[in-house]
């Protein structure tokens, strides 16, 4: 995994970097982008309509004229009039103002509440963050329409204090982004160097934790601008707003109570109230894309890579006897802005039956890339663009023949244990559902094999972890069981990635013994992908050290370790003092009764 | 698993008094002279005086409080100051009609919302482009609108269904369906729209999981790993979307109801919100938090049954 989160880190630390340096330049990538740019005009003649109502209505918008009731669109009324004779289109124009000046004033309410309070409750925690959480879920708990209506009843149609009160029915949406940005903020190293230089908080939080959440804050707004239209034509909707005053929900109702003999009225405010919605929830979107614009930018490649797919050498010829594995010429590539960032560059690897195969080269060279190409379990956007990988009679790159050993003939361990069990799962349904579904066991022979299994791996209670969940049991344990389901079909092959890495010194060599152990018993072929040299010399018959996508070296380990002939393996001994976690190669390994005291 | 339910339950009647107390305070301290707005003005000091002291009004706010309280707990509400109908009868008729409109459209988004997002994270592409453009629609058109619409287009132009009205399941089934549809069809369409995206970016996010590439190593097909496992891992962070939906859902069932003329709680609302009737309003808080309390207990328990972590914290 290590491996590949490189390839796809680099990429995005790049974007990051890129994003930083040209924050200020969102806004014109904004116009460039075709929804946010036609929502922000739409927007704005919106807003210059409503502002500058007095101005361009063709009438007043109260006027009534009972000779012109429900009139169908002429010169004189444009767009009709409702069942009081009055101009519809004035009143749209008007009632933009009212709609839009009200859906301010409750997002405006809603930030005020949420954005301070999120600061605190976020940067300081304790009880004022527990209070305000409690608080916030308890807000989340009611329709917002419903307290509305509540509020109504004793305080009268007033639009104005609807709005504020929705504003803080809404605070919850700013609480917790913001609680959730800062918590994340206060943990990274930037803020604590400025907590530890003695920065004053409130300089801290202006200057360092309210940058990370703007752009976010930003979005939020858009959206809940959204929001609120709809819920204040809704309310305008029921009858629940100034009459007095015109505004969308109000032209609505009206064209609603009049359907049946004026069905075209109904058309202008919902288009305009659906347009103006939607234009914000646009924005929102279009905002966040341009603001967090790495993934977009990677697909955007994808094309080129098609092309220069797949161009592997197709024919397969018999592997010479002994020789259970072989990868030639073997290349594989990311996507990325650039066309393709090649990660294996044409490798060749031969693994012989009943030995052990270390791969070792340090994180990025490529070697887990190549684990996973063998078990053609890739990374979707992996691109493998040449040679071939042969297992026995079995062509690797061929996507059905492959899945027909893999399981069977192929086995896998992982490197980060828990991480690699499906947490809503006991161990043993894990264990088992191969067993059944792969290899046709029944359910009771599969139980039994699998708890044969956990004993074989060295699990001193095997019923007690089959029924615990990957959660309930340590590191070590876990990745006992992952050998135990990778062994669980007598594999020919297993394919070990940095099976060690992840665990505490001393359970690293408990589970190097087991995996010899097992070598050993079975006869089967391993190959060991590991950046520790200190681990080959344990463990493997052959070794090949591999370097940027290529193999630079390989042959047996007392050769490479005696007379290592490449440049690069010489820097690895080299490097070898400075790793702590190595372990010497002449201490003895443990006991059994030394295990289970550790364990 | 017990103590974990009995630990919900205990958070969400804790909830339901918290906002009891608040909406019966709140509403009585801004209600003013409540006895004088039911009579209007030109009623004479002595009729309102008497209104007054019949209301129980003229008693100290928590002593009248303490009396709402304990009747209230044995199931009597109180009657309408207008209509004089008992709160606690008017509102479980009612309650019935919004609730079975509610949860059809929160079961048929469930499952919709799951086939859309599951597609869109594992196909991307167009279907992910449509499924996007979908939710932004479904987002930001108020579902009203959209009612509107099917109301213009399905009873109006092309009269398959019914434009408005609510035939009970009891009473025929085929009716109830007839005159649940366009509702249930114009509230769905925003649930949709915001599980979907949940859906999807779970999915994507539980695919994305070191585990899926172990279990693919076991030989399971990809089909399975896929329905068994990372749907199921998805699960849980789409169930929490589709609670707060819910509460969106009874909200917006207040605007659909009377568009449809559907009987049910969102009239109610309208009419004693319409009207200033305490005691209504009092009624149907509790009634919407209780049933807001034991949907989210539902889908607590849900979420314990999916997911093994949750039930120990």
């Amino acid at each position: 995994m290590k491996d590949a989160r490189l390839v796809t880190g680099h990429v995005s630390t790049v974007d990051q970097a890129h994003a930083a340096s040209s924050r200020p330049r969102v806004f014109r990538r904004l116009l460039r982008n075709p929804a946010g740019l036609a929502s922000l005009i739409f927007l704005v003649v919106i807003s210059l309509a409503a502002v500058f109502a007095p101005l361009i209505m063709p009438h007043d918008p109260a006027t009534i004229d009972i000779h012109a009731v429900l009139a169908s669109p002429d010169a004189t009324h444009w767009l009709g009039t409702d069942g009081s004779g009055r101009d519809v289109l004035s009143r749209l124009i008007a009632g933009g103002l009212v709609s839009l000046t009200a859906a301010a004033l409750a997002v405006g309410v809603a930030a005020a509440i949420g954005i301070p309070s999120g600061l605190i409750a976020g940067y300081y925690g304790g009880f004022f963050a527990d209070g305000a959480t409690w608080i916030v879920n308890l807000l989340m708990a009611l329709p917002g329409i419903v307290v509305l209506l509540a509020v109504r009843s004793v305080l009268g149609p007033s639009l104005w204090i609807s709005m504020a009160i929705f504003g803080i029915l809404m605070s919850p949406a700013f609480f917790r982004l913001v609680y959730a940005a800062v918590r994340s903020a206060r943990s990274e190293l930037f803020v604590e160097a400025a907590m530890v230089s003695g920065l004053r908080d409130s300089a801290i939080i202006a200057r360092h934790v309210l940058g990370a959440v703007r752009g976010p804050i930003i979005v939020q707004t858009a959206i809940l601008a959204s929001i609120t239209l709809a819920i204040q034509a809704g309310l305008g909707f029921l009858g629940f707003d100034d009459s007095t005053v015109p505004s969308w929900g109000g032209v609505l109702t009206d064209a609603f109570a009049n359907i049946y003999r004026q069905p075209q009225l109904i058309i202008w405010p919902s288009i305009i109230i659906a347009l103006t919605s939607v234009a914000f929830a646009l924005l929102g979107n279009a905002l966040r894309d341009e603001l967090g614009r790495t993934t977009t930018r990677r697909r955007g490649a994808k094309g080129q890579v098609e092309q220069t797919s797949v161009t592997r050498s197709a024919s397969l010829t018999p592997l010479e006897p002994g020789v259970l594995l072989r990868v030639a010429g073997l290349r594989i590539g990311y996507p990325n802005s650039d066309g393709m960032a090649e990660v294996v560059r044409g490798i060749d690897l031969e693994i012989t039956r009943g030995s052990v195969h270390g791969l070792i080269g340090e994180s990025g060279s490529g070697k887990t890339q190549t684990a996973w190409a063998i078990l053609g379990l890739l990374p979707s956007t992996a691109r493998v663009f040449a040679g071939s990988i042969q297992f026995d009679d079995v062509d690797l790159l061929d996507r059905s023949a492959v899945s027909g050993v893999r399981g069977r003939r192929i086995a896998y361990i992982p490197q980060e244990p828990i991480s690699n069990l499906d947490p809503s799962f006991t161990v043993g349904s894990q264990l088992i559902e191969p067993l059944r579904s792969v290899l046709r066991m029944s359910k009771r022979q599969a139980i039994a094999r699998s708890l044969e299994l956990l004993a074989r791996v060295g699990i001193s209670d095997p019923e007690r972890t089959f029924h615990s969940y990957p959660h309930e049991i340590s590191g070590g344990m876990a990745q006992r069981v992952l050998i135990a389901g990778a062994v669980a079909s007598n594999p020919d092959l297993l394919i070990a990635d940095e099976p060690t890495t992840a665990l505490d010194v001393t359970v690293q060599a408990e589970v190097l013994d087991l995996l010899r152990e097992i070598q050993q018993d079975s006869g089967l072929s391993i190959l060991l992908v590991t950046h520790n040299l200190g681990v080959v010399a344990d463990i493997c018959d052959h070794v090949s050290v591999m370097k940027t996508g290529q193999i630079v070296e390989t042959g047996p380990v007392e050769q490479i370790f005696n007379h290592p002939s490449h440049e690069y393996t010489r820097e690895l001994f080299g490097s070898l003092i400075d790793e702590d976690d190595v372990r010497p190669t002449p201490e003895p390994s443990p006991s059994r009764s030394d295990l289970a005291v550790t364990r | 698993m017990t103590l974990f339910v009995l630990r919900r339950i205990g958070a969400g009647l804790v909830l339901v008094a918290v906002i009891v107390v608040l909406a019966f305070f709140l509403l009585h301290f801004a209600a003013g002279d409540i006895a004088r707005t039911i009579l209007g003005p030109t009623a004479s000091v002595e009729t309102v005086t008497a209104k007054r002291a019949a209301l129980g009004l003229d008693k100290p706010l928590l002593e009248q409080f303490w009396l709402w309280l304990s009747s209230a707990t044995g199931g009597d509400l109180g009657r309408s100051w207008f209509t004089g109908q008992e709160v606690s009868s008017s509102i479980v008729t009612r309650a019935t009609v919004t609730v079975t409109v509610v949860i059809g459209t929160t079961l048929i988004s469930a499952i919709l919302a799951t086939v859309l997002g599951v597609l869109a994270a594992v196909r991307r592409g167009v279907v992910d482009a449509g499924v996007q453009v979908l939710s932004v629609l479904g987002f930001a058109i108020p579902g009203f609108i959209i009612a509107i619409f099917l109301v213009d287009v399905f009873a109006l132009r092309l009269g398959w269904l019914p434009a408005t009205g609510y035939v009970p399941f009891s009473q025929s089934i085929v009716g109830s369906l007839r005159s649940t549809a366009l509702p249930i069809a114009a509230l769905s369409i925003g649930a949709i729209a915001a599980v979907a995206q949940q859906v999807r970016g779970s999915m994507i996010e539980a695919l994305e999981a070191e585990w899926v590439r172990t279990l693919r190593s076991r030989g399971l097909s990809t089909r399975r790993v896929l329905f068994r496992h990372v749907l199921r891992n998805a699960a849980g962070p789409a169930l929490s979307i589709l609670a707060l939906q819910f509460v969106g859902l009874l909200g917006g069932a207040v605007v659909i109801e009377q568009i449809f003329a559907i009987p049910g709680l969102g009239q109610v609302s309208v009419q004693a919100a319409a009207s200033g009737d305490i005691p209504l309003v009092l009624g149907l808080v509790l009634a919407i938090t209780l049933i807001v309390v034991a949907v989210n207990l539902i889908i607590d328990i849900l979420q314990g049954v999916l997911n093994p972590k949750v039930r120990v914290s």
